[in-house]
C-alpha cells in the first residue's frame, strides 16, 4: 500500500498525495514548471535548489533516469517533487533506474497529486509560497529558503581546472552552475577555471580571457561576494557573460536593481526578442528574480515577448553582457546556444 | 532574409480548396482553408475560393468573398484567374490536390503570365520537398540523414534498386496523398505487382532502406520571414515506422523521447525548414532508432510543405491555430506580430506547453467493403479520426476508442467474432490491433514479448497493461467504493463498462453510485501555456485526474450542440456544416453555445466558433457530465447526424431538455412499428415490410410480397449490412449473414421496387408547420444508397403531381410528429405512386447543398424554429442546376469491389452548378478526378434492358470518335445495330486480348461496366469472390481509369461528354448561379 503524504502551503492549504519518493519530509519554496521533457536535467539543475517543484506535464518518469554524466550536477537539487501521475514503468535505452529509486537514493520526497493544474493556477494567481512536503506526519516547518544564500550552498568547494589544454581561459563562478554550461565552453576549446561563488579569482596566478557568472538558486542580493568580484572584473575590462542568476549579479554589480517575480518563469517555451532585430528565440528559463532597473551604460538586450520583462542586458560599448534565460538549454530548446560563440568571439 | 514577402499587400488572394473528402485528404482542409480565409479577411484582403466541396464551411457566405464550385484543376483555376485577376495565390491550404494543381500552373508559366504570386514558401522549395529524389539530395547536402533511397521512373528501375538494397524495402510514390502506393515489400513478386499499380498513379517511386521497428516522430514547424522558427508540437506514433501516420495511433506530445532526443530532432527539423526557406507551416517526419549504437540515430522521412492532417491535429492538440498563423506569416507578418488567440495577451512566437496529452485514433470502415484487405500499413485506409484529451495515457486511449463510435466501451471491450483469432491482428496490424494487444495482455502475454512482435514501444504497452491489470483486480473484487471507482475512472473506464464488469448493472446505476460517492470529473481548459497565463478562450476537456473546474457553469443562457463525431462513411463534413451554422446562429437569439465534438478535422472544434468547446466524447455519460455541470437551457441533437440523434432518447429520459422535436416524437419516427402505424393512419403509402426472426418466416414473407426484397437489421446506420435479394437462395444466404452480425436484433424485410425513382425532401418545421423545404432527385434508381447517389437540385424529371404529393406528405408528417427543427424524407416514386421509405428527424446530408443552392440557410432556420422565431420562406426554383456526385476512395482499398449498392461506400462528395444538368454533372465528375484521358471505351453491359437503355450512349460515343471495345453479348448487340466495336474476352474465357489487360495497359480511357441482375452485386461475393465484373471494375480502379457502374449515371455522363468539352467549360461564380439575397 502506497504511503500518503501532504503538500502544505504557507497559507495553510493542505493537499493529500501519494508518496513515491523518499520517506522524508522537506521544506521548500513551491514553484511550478511547464516543461514537458527533461526531468532528469531539471531535477539536477542547482537553480532549483531549495524548491519543491510541481510539474504541470502530468506524466513524469516515462524514460527513467540515465547515468550521471547526463545530469546537470552530481545530485538531485530539488527539495521535493509533485507530479500528477508518476510512471514507474520507464523504457529507454539510456535508462538505468526508475525515477522513484533515484529520488529515494537522494532522499528527496515526492508526491503524486492529481490536480497539479490547480497548484499551478494557485501559484500563478497568488505568487510563489513557501511550504513543505510532509511524510509520516513529520512537519519540518517553514524555512525561508530565499533568506539563505542558496548560491553558496549550491556552489562546489575548491578550484577545478577543466580542459587544461584549452586555448583561452574563462573563470566560471559556480553559484550552482549547470554541467552543460561548462560543456559548452569546453566544446569551444576553452580552458575553464571553475571557482566557488565567493572566490577571489585575482589571487590566482591566472590570466583570464573572460568571466562567466553562472546560474544558481535564490535571491541574487545574497551573493554579495560574487557581485563584488564581478565589479572588479569590469574594472579590469575582462569580458563577462552572465547566465540567469549571473544576469542579475552583473546587473547588481553594474549598479542596476533586481526584484522578485510573482511566480517566476519556469518553462522551456519562453519567447525572447533580441532588441533591434525581428528575431525571437525560444528559451528555457528557471528563475524567480529578474532585472528591474537596467544599469547605467547598459541597454536591454533581450525582452520577454509574453510579459515584457527584461531577459538580458548588454553594455553599450564593452563586452559585458548577460541573459536571464539558459542558452545551454538542457532541458529545453538550444536556439540560443550561439551566445556561447558570441562570448568566445569576445575573448 | 525577407524573401517571398508580397509587396505591396495583395488585393485579392485566390485560395484553392481540396475538393471532396477522400481517404488521405479529408475534413482537415476545410478547417485550414477556413482559418486562412479568416486570417486574410482580417487584413482587408479580398479572397476568391475554388472548391467543389459544397458541404464545407469555407464555401459559406460569411467567409470567402467569391466562391467557385469548380474542379481544382489547372484549366478551371486558370479560367478563374483570368476572370478574378488575383495578385496572389495560396496553395498550401487545400492539401495535395491544391498543391499539385498550383505547381502545375506555376511550371507552365501561367501564374507568371497573369502576375499571380505564390504566397509563402518559395515554389522551388515546394518542388524539392515534393520530389523525393531532390529532397533526399537536399537533406544530405545539409549534413542531415535520410534513408538510403533510389528514385525509380519505371517498374523495371524500381525492381533493380530493390534488388540492390535487398528485401524488405520501403516504397513511396511521389506526388501522392496519404501514402498511396507506398508500402513495405518483402519479395520481388509483390514488388512487380505493386510497381505496375504505382506507376498508374505516379511517375516516380522511391525505393528505400526499410527501418525495422523505428519510432516515428513528427514535428510541426512554423517559420516567418525574419527566420523566426518554432516547433509548435511534436507527436509520436504508437505504432512504429511502417504504418502510415494517418493509420497510426498518435500521441502528442511525445512520451518516450528524452530531452536530448526531443531537442535534437527539433533542431534538425528547424535547420531543414530554414534551409528550404519555408514561410508558413510544414511538418517534418522522422524515424528514430529506439536502440542506437551511439546517442542518437535518426532519419528524416519527409517534409510536407503545406498544412496537413497532422497540422490540423496539432492545432487542436495544442490550441495553436497553425493555419491561421501560417496565413498571416505568408503575408509577411512576423510570428511576434501575431497575437496568441488563446490568451489574447501573449503572441505566436512560442511553443505550447501542454498539461495533458492527446491521443489520435483513426476510424476505419473496412467492414463496409466486400473483399477488402483488412491489413493496415503504409498506405491510408482510414476514413476519419478522433482526438481524445486526457491526463493519463490510460484515460485518453480509452476515451479515444469510445469516440470512434464503433460500439465499444474501451480497449478491453472488443469481442472478436468466432473464427477471428485475435492473435492474427498483432504482428500484421489491422484496425483491431489495439483490442488484440489488450486481449493478449489479458491472456498473460508479456510486454516484452509483444514489443518484440510489434515494435510498439514498451512504454505504451505498459500503459495498456495498467488498464488490463486494473480491470483484473476489479473483476476479482468488484467493490464499488470511492477509491476503487476513482481508480477505474482515472484509467478511463466508462460507467457502462464498469456495470458490465460488476455484472448486470446498468451504466446509469453506476453513475448514481459514483455521484453519491463524489467521484465526478474535473473540467479543464486548454490554454497553450499549461496554466502559466489565464486563457480567454474556452477550450475545454473533462478529466478524472483533477478536482477543480476551470470555468463557471454557463447556466440557462447556454445551449448545448452535439457535433458529429469522427468522419466515416455516412457521416461527413455536411454534418459539420449544419452544426457550425447552427452554433453560430445561437448568438442571434442571445444564447451562448456549448459545442461537444471529438473530431479534429472539423471546424466545429475550432475554439472560436462557439462560446465553449468541449473536445469530448459523444457518449451519454460524457454529455450528461457536461449538461449537469453547465445546466443549459437545452441540447440540440439534430444537427450533427446520426450520432447525437441516437442520444436523444437517453438524454431526454434522464431529464435533460431537447431543443426542438421531442424524444417521444423522435421515437415514434425511429421505431419502425410505431412509424409504420403512423403512416397507415395518415394514409401515406410505404413499401410492405415485416420484422422477422427466422429464415423460414423471411422466405414466406418475401414470397408474399414478391421478390426483390430489401433485407436489413433493425438498427441501421448508413445502410450497414443492407442488401437487396432477388431470389430465395440469395435471401437465405444474406439473412444468415445479417442475423449473424446482429444476433439480438430481428431482421427487417421490405418489398423492393426496381426501376423506381428516388426523391428526397429536406425541410425545417416549427411546431409542426413547415418553414422551408426543398425536393431533390436522384439520378440513379432506388437501390443505390442515398449517400452514393447522384443528386440533382432542382429536380429535372419530376411530375408536378408527384411533387405535390411529396409536399403534402411532408406537411402531414411535420404536423403528426410535431416537428420543430430539421427533417428529411426519402421517397420512392413509380407509376405516379409515392411511397415513403425513410424519415429522419435530423438535418440530412443534403442540407448544406440545398441551403447553398437556394441561399436560404436551413441550419439557421433550425435554430430560429427552436426559439419559435422562424418565418416561412417562399421561393422559386433557381434557374441553375446543382448536381452532387459522390467521391469514392476505392483505389486505396485493395480488393474492395467498386460498385454502387444499397450500402454506402463513398467517402465524400462534391457539387457543382451548371446551366444544364449535363454541365453541372460533368463539372462534378471532373471534381472527383473522373476525367477521360483517351477516346477509347470498354463497354460491358449486362442484361437486355440495360443494353437497350445504353444504345443511345454508345451511339454518342461513336459520334465523338471513341474507339469502342466490348465484351461478348454487348459487342454482338452493338455491332448488329450498326455500332462496330472490337471484341474483348472476359477472363473466364481464357483468351486474349482480355478485359483486364486492356485496362491495365491503358488502351481505354473509360470503362462502363453494368451488372445484370442486381442481386449478383450483393451476393456474388459471399461464395466465389472473383467474378469477371469484379475484375473489370477493380482493374479500372487500380489503373486509375474512370469507371461507371450504373446505367443512368453512364447515360448522363456520356451525354455530358457529348455536349461539353472539358477544356471549354464556362466558369461562373456562386453568385452568378444563385444571386445573393
Amino acid at each position: 500500500m502506497a504511503k500518503s503524504g501532504q503538500l502544505v502551503f504557507a497559507d495553510g492549504t493542505t493537499i493529500e498525495g501519494r508518496s513515491f519518493g523518499a520517506d522524508r519530509s522537506s521544506p521548500g519554496e513551491i514553484v511550478f514548471s511547464t516543461g514537458m521533457v527533461g526531468y532528469p536535467e531539471s531535477f539536477t539543475d542547482p537553480s532549483y535548489s531549495g524548491q519543491i517543484l510541481v510539474m504541470t506535464y502530468p506524466l513524469v518518469g516515462n524514460y527513467g533516469i540515465p547515468e550521471a554524466k547526463y545530469w546537470e550536477s552530481e545530485k538531485i537539487q530539488i527539495a521535493g517533487l509533485v507530479v500528477s501521475s508518476y510512471i514507474d514503468t520507464p523504457n529507454h535505452f539510456q535508462s538505468t533506474k526508475t525515477l522513484a529509486t533515484w529520488l529515494k537514493e537522494y532522499r528527496v520526497p515526492a508526491l503524486e497529486i492529481k490536480d497539479t493544474r490547480f497548484l499551478a493556477k494557485k501559484i500563478r494567481d497568488e505568487g510563489v509560497q513557501l511550504g513543505r512536503i510532509i511524510i509520516d506526519g513529520v512537519d519540518p516547518g517553514i524555512v525561508d529558503v530565499n533568506a539563505e544564500n542558496l548560491a553558496a550552498q549550491a556552489s562546489l568547494e575548491g578550484v577545478r581546472i577543466i580542459n587544461e589544454k584549452g586555448t583561452k581561459t574563462v573563470a566560471v563562478f559556480d553559484c550552482g552552475v549547470k554541467n552543460n554550461i561548462i560543456k559548452n565552453l569546453v566544446d569551444r576549446n576553452i580552458r575553464v577555471v571553475r571557482v566557488p561563488w565567493d572566490y577571489d579569482i585575482f589571487t590566482l596566478d591566472e590570466k583570464y580571457d573572460g568571466v562567466l557568472l553562472s546560474n544558481g538558486p535564490g535571491d541574487p542580493k545574497t551573493a554579495v561576494k560574487t557581485i563584488e568580484i564581478a565589479r572588479q572584473a569590469m574594472e579590469r575590462d575582462i569580458p563577462i557573460f552572465g547566465i540567469c542568476l549571473g544576469n542579475q549579479i552583473l546587473a547588481l554589480a553594474a549598479g542596476g536593481d533586481t526584484y522578485k517575480l510573482k511566480f517566476g518563469h519556469r518553462s522551456q517555451n519562453q519567447p525572447c526578442i533580441q532588441e533591434g532585430t525581428g528575431r525571437c528565440y525560444l528559451t528555457t528559463q528557471n528563475h524567480g528574480f529578474a532585472v528591474g532597473e537596467i544599469p547605467k551604460d547598459f541597454k536591454p538586450w533581450f525582452t520577454n515577448a509574453n510579459d515584457g520583462t527584461n531577459e538580458g542586458i548588454h553594455h553599450v560599448s564593452k563586452p559585458f553582457f548577460s541573459v536571464q534565460f539558459h542558452p545551454e538549454a538542457t532541458p529545453g530548446p538550444s536556439d540560443t546556444e550561439w551566445l556561447f560563440d558570441y562570448f568566445v568571439e569576445k575573448l | 532574409m525577407t524573401q517571398n514577402v508580397p509587396v505591396p499587400k495583395p488585393k485579392t488572394i485566390l485560395v484553392l480548396g481540396s475538393g471532396a473528402l477522400k481517404i488521405g485528404q479529408a475534413g482537415e482542409f476545410d478547417y485550414s482553408g477556413s482559418q486562412a480565409i479568416k486570417a486574410f479577411k482580417e487584413e482587408g484582403i479580398r479572397t476568391v475560393l475554388i472548391n467543389p466541396n459544397i458541404a464545407t464551411i469555407q464555401t459559406s457566405e460569411h467567409l470567402a468573398d467569391e466562391v467557385y464550385f469548380l474542379p481544382v484543376t489547372e484549366y478551371f483555376i486558370e479560367e478563374v484567374i483570368k476572370k478574378e485577376k488575383p495578385d496572389a495565390i495560396a496553395l498550401s491550404f487545400g492539401g495535395q490536390t491544391a498543391l499539385n494543381a498550383g505547381l502545375g500552373l506555376f511550371k507552365k508559366g501561367i501564374l507568371d503570365k497573369y502576375g499571380v504570386q505564390v504566397l509563402g514558401t518559395p515554389v522551388t522549395s515546394i518542388e524539392i520537398a515534393e520530389d523525393r529524389e531532390l529532397f533526399a539530395k537536399h537533406v544530405r547536402e545539409q549534413g542531415l540523414s535520410t534513408p538510403a533511397s533510389f528514385a525509380a521512373y519505371s517498374a523495371e528501375e524500381a525492381l533493380k534498386y530493390a534488388a540492390e538494397l535487398g528485401y524488405p524495402v520501403m516504397t513511396r510514390a511521389a506526388f501522392a496523398l496519404g501514402g498511396q502506393s507506398s508500402g513495405i515489400i518483402f519479395d520481388e513478386k509483390t514488388m512487380k505487382d505493386r510497381m505496375k499499380d504505382a506507376f498508374a498513379f505516379t511517375s516516380q517511386v522511391l525505393v528505400e532502406q526499410y527501418l525495422h521497428h523505428y519510432k516515428e516522430v513528427e514535428y510541426e514547424v512554423v517559420r516567418d520571414r525574419h527566420d523566426n522558427c518554432v516547433t509548435v508540437c511534436n507527436m509520436e506514433n504508437f505504432d512504429p515506422l511502417g504504418i502510415h501516420t494517418g493509420e497510426s495511433i498518435v500521441v502528442a506530445p511525445s512520451q518516450t523521447l528524452t530531452n536530448f532526443e526531443y531537442h535534437y530532432l527539433r533542431q534538425v527539423a528547424m535547420q531543414l525548414v530554414r534551409s528550404l526557406k519555408i514561410v508558413g507551416e510544414c511538418n517534418v517526419q522522422f524515424a528514430l532508432n529506439p536502440k542506437p549504437d551511439g546517442e542518437i540515430e535518426y532519419y528524416i522521412i519527409e517534409l510536407n510543405p503545406r498544412l496537413s492532417r497532422s497540422s490540423a491535429l496539432a492545432s487542436k492538440a495544442t490550441g495553436y491555430p497553425l493555419a491561421y498563423v501560417a496565413a498571416k506569416l505568408m503575408l509577411g507578418k512576423a510570428l511576434t506580430e501575431v497575437k496568441n488567440q488563446m490568451t489574447q495577451v501573449t503572441q505566436s512566437c512560442f511553443e505550447p506547453a501542454l498539461d495533458y496529452l492527446v491521443v489520435k485514433f483513426p476510424r476505419w470502415d473496412l467492414d463496409k467493403f466486400i473483399g477488402v484487405d483488412q491489413r493496415i500499413g503504409s498506405g491510408m485506409k482510414s476514413v476519419g479520426e478522433v482526438m481524445s484529451i486526457g491526463r493519463s495515457f490510460e484515460e485518453a486511449i480509452q476515451k479515444a476508442v469510445r469516440m470512434l463510435d464503433v460500439e465499444v466501451e474501451g480497449v478491453t471491450d472488443y469481442q472478436f467474432a468466432e473464427g477471428d483469432d485475435y492473435r492474427n491482428h498483432i504482428e500484421r496490424p489491422t484496425p483491431r490491433r489495439i483490442f488484440a494487444l489488450c486481449r493478449a495482455l489479458m491472456d498473460g502475454e508479456t510486454v516484452d514479448s509483444l514489443y518484440k512482435r510489434t515494435g510498439i514501444d514498451p512504454w505504451f504497452l505498459f500503459r495498456l497493461e495498467a488498464i488490463v491489470r486494473n480491470e483484473k483486480t476489479f473483476r476479482d473484487n468488484p467493490v464499488l467504493d470511492e477509491p476503487t471507482l476513482r481508480e477505474l475512472k482515472e484509467n478511463g473506464f466508462s460507467d457502462k463498462y464498469i456495470g458490465k464488469m460488476v455484472g448486470g448493472k446498468k451504466g446509469l446505476e453506476i453513475r448514481k453510485i459514483r455521484k453519491k460517492l463524489g467521484v465526478t470529473p474535473a473540467i479543464f481548459k486548454i490554454d497553450t501555456l499549461a496554466g502559466e497565463f489565464p486563457a480567454q478562450a474556452n477550450y475545454l476537456y473533462v478529466t478524472y485526474h483533477g478536482s477543480h473546474y476551470d470555468v463557471e457553469p454557463v447556466g440557462k443562457s447556454g445551449v448545448m450542440v452535439l457535433g458529429s463525431g469522427p468522419y466515416h462513411i455516412g457521416s461527413s463534413v455536411e454534418f459539420d456544416w449544419t452544426c457550425v451554422n447552427a452554433v453560430m446562429h445561437l448568438a442571434k437569439h442571445g444564447r451562448k453555445s456549448i459545442v461537444v465534438n471529438c473530431n479534429p478535422e472539423t471546424v466545429s472544434t475550432d475554439y472560436d466558433i462557439s462560446d465553449r468547446l468541449y473536445f469530448e466524447e459523444l457518449t451519454f455519460e460524457r454529455v450528461a457530465d457536461i449538461y449537469e455541470y453547465e445546466n443549459p437551457e437545452g441540447v440540440i441533437v439534430s444537427v450533427g447526424g446520426q450520432r447525437p440523434n441516437n442520444l436523444a432518447f437517453s438524454l431526454s429520459h434522464y431529464g435533460f431538455r431537447l431543443m426542438g422535436t421531442s424524444a417521444e416524437d423522435i421515437d415514434r419516427c425511429e421505431d419502425r412499428t410505431k412509424f409504420s402505424a403512423l403512416l397507415d393512419e395518415l394514409e401515406i403509402a410505404q413499401p410492405r415490410w415485416s420484422k422477422l426472426t427466422t429464415i423460414a418466416d423471411a422466405k414466406k414473407f418475401a414470397e408474399e410480397v414478391g421478390y426483390p426484397v430489401l433485407v436489413r437489421p433493425s438498427y441501421v446506420l448508413s445502410g450497414a449490412a443492407m442488401a437487396v435479394c432477388y431470389n430465395p437462395s440469395a435471401l437465405e444466404k444474406y439473412t444468415r449473414k445479417a442475423t449473424a452480425i446482429s444476433r439480438e436484433h430481428p431482421v427487417i424485410i421490405s418489398k423492393f421496387y426496381t426501376e423506381s425513382k428516388e426523391l428526397e425532401l429536406d425541410a425545417v418545421a416549427q411546431n409542426g408547420e413547415i418553414v422551408c423545404q426543398a425536393i431533390s432527385e436522384h439520378v440513379e434508381h432506388a437501390g443505390v444508397h442515398s449517400g452514393d447517389a447522384t443528386i440533382v437540385f432542382p429536380p429535372q424529371r419530376v411530375f408536378v403531381i408527384t411533387e405535390r404529393k411529396i409536399l403534402d406528405i411532408g406537411r402531414k408528417l411535420a404536423k403528426a410528429l410535431r416537428i420543430t427543427g430539421p427533417f428529411n424524407i426519402q421517397f420512392l416514386a413509380k407509376d405516379n405512386k409515392v411511397r415513403v421509405i425513410e424519415v429522419n428527424l435530423r438535418a440530412s446530408r443534403t442540407f448544406p447543398m440545398i441551403s447553398k443552392a437556394l441561399r436560404i440557410n436551413f441550419a439557421q432556420k433550425i435554430v430560429d424554429a427552436m426559439f419559435g422565431k422562424a418565418t416561412v420562406e417562399e421561393y422559386d426554383y433557381p434557374e441553375s442546376v446543382l448536381v452532387k456526385v459522390p467521391q469514392f476512395s476505392f483505389s486505396r482499398l485493395e480488393g474492395a469491389d467498386p460498385i454502387l449498392r444499397v450500402e454506402m461506400s463513398s467517402t465524400g462528395e462534391v457539387a457543382c452548378f451548371g446551366d444544364t444538368l449535363e454541365e453541372a454533372f460533368l463539372k462534378s465528375m471532373l471534381s472527383t478526378g473522373v476525367s477521360v484521358k483517351k477516346k477509347a471505351a470498354l463497354l460491358s453491359i449486362g442484361g437486355g434492358l440495360n443494353k437497350d437503355l445504353f444504345f443511345d450512349s454508345a451511339r454518342l460515343l461513336k459520334e465523338m470518335g471513341y474507339a469502342l471495345y466490348a465484351t461478348g453479348k454487348t459487342q454482338v448487340f452493338l455491332s448488329s445495330r450498326g455500332i462496330p466495336c472490337t471484341p474483348v474476352f472476359k477472363m473466364y474465357e481464357g483468351k486474349s486480348p482480355n478485359v483486364v489487360d486492356l485496362i491495365r495497359d491503358k488502351v481505354v480511357g473509360l470503362v462502363v461496366n453494368i451488372s445484370d441482375i442486381d442481386d449478383v452485386k450483393e451476393t456474388e461475393h459471399i461464395g466465389e469472390h472473383q467474378t469477371d465484373g469484379f475484375r473489370i471494375r477493380r482493374a479500372a480502379v487500380d489503373a486509375n481509369i474512370p469507371l461507371i457502374t450504373n446505367i443512368l449515371n453512364a447515360n448522363v455522363f456520356i451525354r455530358a461528354l457529348h455536349r461539353y468539352e472539358e477544356e471549354k467549360m464556362e466558369v461562373k461564380a456562386w453568385f452568378e448561379y444563385v444571386p445573393k439575397h
